[in-house]
């Protein structure tokens, strides 16, 4: 069989943030603050046309199973290959990553060996703070909250953030994957440098990494329903 | 447990929003649950039907069965302690499982004094039926809020009654000039200050899931709808004819409570579901909404 050669489809100027289970709100809220604009996505139809896709921290097993269920891994699989970007944070490492611990992997876009759980239970989650040079000049704080640990990058993707004896963040041409969660602190840096990388140019590009009106009950700003 | 070790807990609760929690009594139970893609398990000896049948005292379930149960999923394992039983929930923080849940479906242990949740490290979901029992809670240090509902039964009009209080109670204060909260905070028993906070917020600090009567895709996606965050599934899945269909229907019908058309296709074909209860055929002292307040 010869090879299918992908057709770059045109794209939206926009994020989707995948919509099934997890923190969406919180996705959606910094993208807001950027002034990016962002989509929930449920359907094949809404997550054919964005120029970047999010897959939000929540629980990887129930993500997984939907995403089977109603056929969303087959139509994330071909939008990357006609140019969609994506970026798994938490969870959405787990549902990207090539190799997982002791388990079969799900969506394999991006060569890299993920440990789920890797610090423990939830006594185990913590806040750190770290710089990430090719993201933004000042530390970050970065919040983890059980965690999965990426243990190995393969040829082709780049080492974002090493701490000790794990890597925290890391990136393919495609696919960033961050096992902590931008979107639970005031940080907008992962999230302006994700846009970069969709091509999108946010309205708000040169601002702070830190937004200094983030309060821990941020994400609640919108999350009443309509 | 200091401020940021409350926020990691509410932040928890938050990567659990817009999924189902699933009580199960066994680690082949909590195998079926986390196929089916529960966001997490409560770990329970009895689930809520059996306890109301059976009568007697129930406790905080025996710690080998959690163990075991923690051992066999990935997601994150609570477990349940008796409203005001401190020492249960030093038990269940020394197992470093993932949340307790404060219930009042196990007999309480105190009728005056829930627990203080700000001496634990690990977090606490606690059931409300009004927003002043929330806020309370949360004075306390709870970092996530579930209903009450009727646990149990089956049936989904008290988790229903609950949530659409906190509702009402959530746009009265936020309609409200700041003068008047005061008085509305003292005649609903609000700590003040966490009154302020919802005002402001138009919601809940933390996340807030339905609990209590939850039986079918129906009641989920109903509840949801409600403005719920999560669901908490007790009895309804163990307790119907095909628990891992049920379980998966649920799932699916929580995360896409907004589509009709894939709801109705959740809820085909699920055979019995768990058999209900008229609330009023429950005497008063029989109900479990009513322990803690």
């Amino acid at each position: 069989m010869s090879p299918v050669i992908p057709i770059r489809a045109p794209r939206a100027p926009e994020i989707g943030i995948l919509d099934l289970q997890g923190g969406i709100q919180e996705h959606l809220d910094h993208l807001e603050r950027l002034g990016i604009d962002a989509r929930r996505v449920k359907t094949a139809d809404a997550l054919s046309d964005v120029a970047g896709l999010i897959l939000p921290g929540g629980e990887s097993t129930c993500i997984a199973r939907l995403l089977a269920i109603f056929g969303l891994d087959q139509v994330i699989l071909r939008e990357v290959r006609r140019g969609m970007k994506l970026w798994g944070t938490c969870a959405g490492t787990i549902l990207v990553a090539k190799t997982l611990v002791g388990e079969p992997a799900h969506l394999g876009l991006i060569d890299i060996t993920v440990e789920r759980n890797g610090f423990g239970s939830q006594l185990d989650s913590f806040a750190a703070e770290a710089a990430i040079p090719k993201v933004s000049p000042d530390p970050i704080p970065l919040t983890f909250i059980r965690a999965p640990k990426i243990t190995h990058v393969g040829p082709g993707v780049e080492i974002l953030l090493q701490i000790d004896d794990y890597i925290a963040a890391a990136e393919s041409p495609d696919i960033l994957v961050t096992v902590f969660h931008p979107e639970l602190t005031p940080c907008l840096a992962l999230h302006r440098y994700f846009a970069g990388k969709c091509g999108l140019t946010p309205q708000k590009a040169d601002g702070p990494a830190l937004d200094p009106s983030w309060k821990t009950t941020s994400w609640t700003r919108l999350a009443r329903l309509p | 447990m200091d401020a940021k070790r409350y926020e990691l807990n509410v932040q928890l609760a938050q990567m659990l929003k817009g999924g189902v929690i699933m009580d199960v009594t066994n680690v082949e139970q909590a195998k079926i649950a986390e196929e089916a893609g529960a966001v997490a398990v409560m770990a329970l000896e009895r689930v809520p039907a059996d306890i109301r049948r059976d009568g007697g005292v129930a406790r905080m379930s025996d710690p080998a069965m959690i163990a075991q149960i923690k051992q066999a999923v990935s997601i994150p394992v609570m477990a349940k302690a008796r409203i005001g039983h401190f020492v249960e929930a030093q038990i269940l923080e020394a197992l470093k499982i993932d949340y307790i849940d404060e219930s009042e479906v196990l007999t309480p242990a105190d009728e005056e004094c829930h627990i203080d949740k700000t001496r634990f490290a690990i977090p606490f979901v606690c059931g409300a039926r009004n927003l002043g029992e929330a806020l309370r809670r949360i004075a306390e240090g709870a970092a996530m809020i579930r209903t009450k509902g009727e646990a149990g039964t089956g049936n989904v009009v008290e988790a229903v009654r609950h949530m659409r209080t906190m509702n009402r109670e959530i746009r009265q204060l936020a309609a409200m000039p700041v003068e008047e909260v005061t008085g509305f905070a003292k005649a609903n028993g609000m700590p003040y200050e966490l009154a302020l906070k919802v005002k402001t917020l138009d919601r809940l600090p933390v996340v807030n899931f339905a609990a209590g009567g939850i039986a079918t895709p129906a009641d989920a996606a109903l509840m949801m709808q409600l403005g719920c965050d999560g669901i908490f599934v007790g009895s309804g899945i163990f307790k119907s004819a095909d628990p891992a269909r049920r379980a998966r229907a649920i799932v699916k019908a929580t995360a896409y409570f907004n589509d009709p058309a894939r709801v109705l296709e959740a809820s085909m074909d699920l055979g019995e579901a768990m058999p209900g209860l008229e609330i009023a055929s429950i005497p008063e002292e029989q109900r479990l909404a009513g322990r803690g307040w």
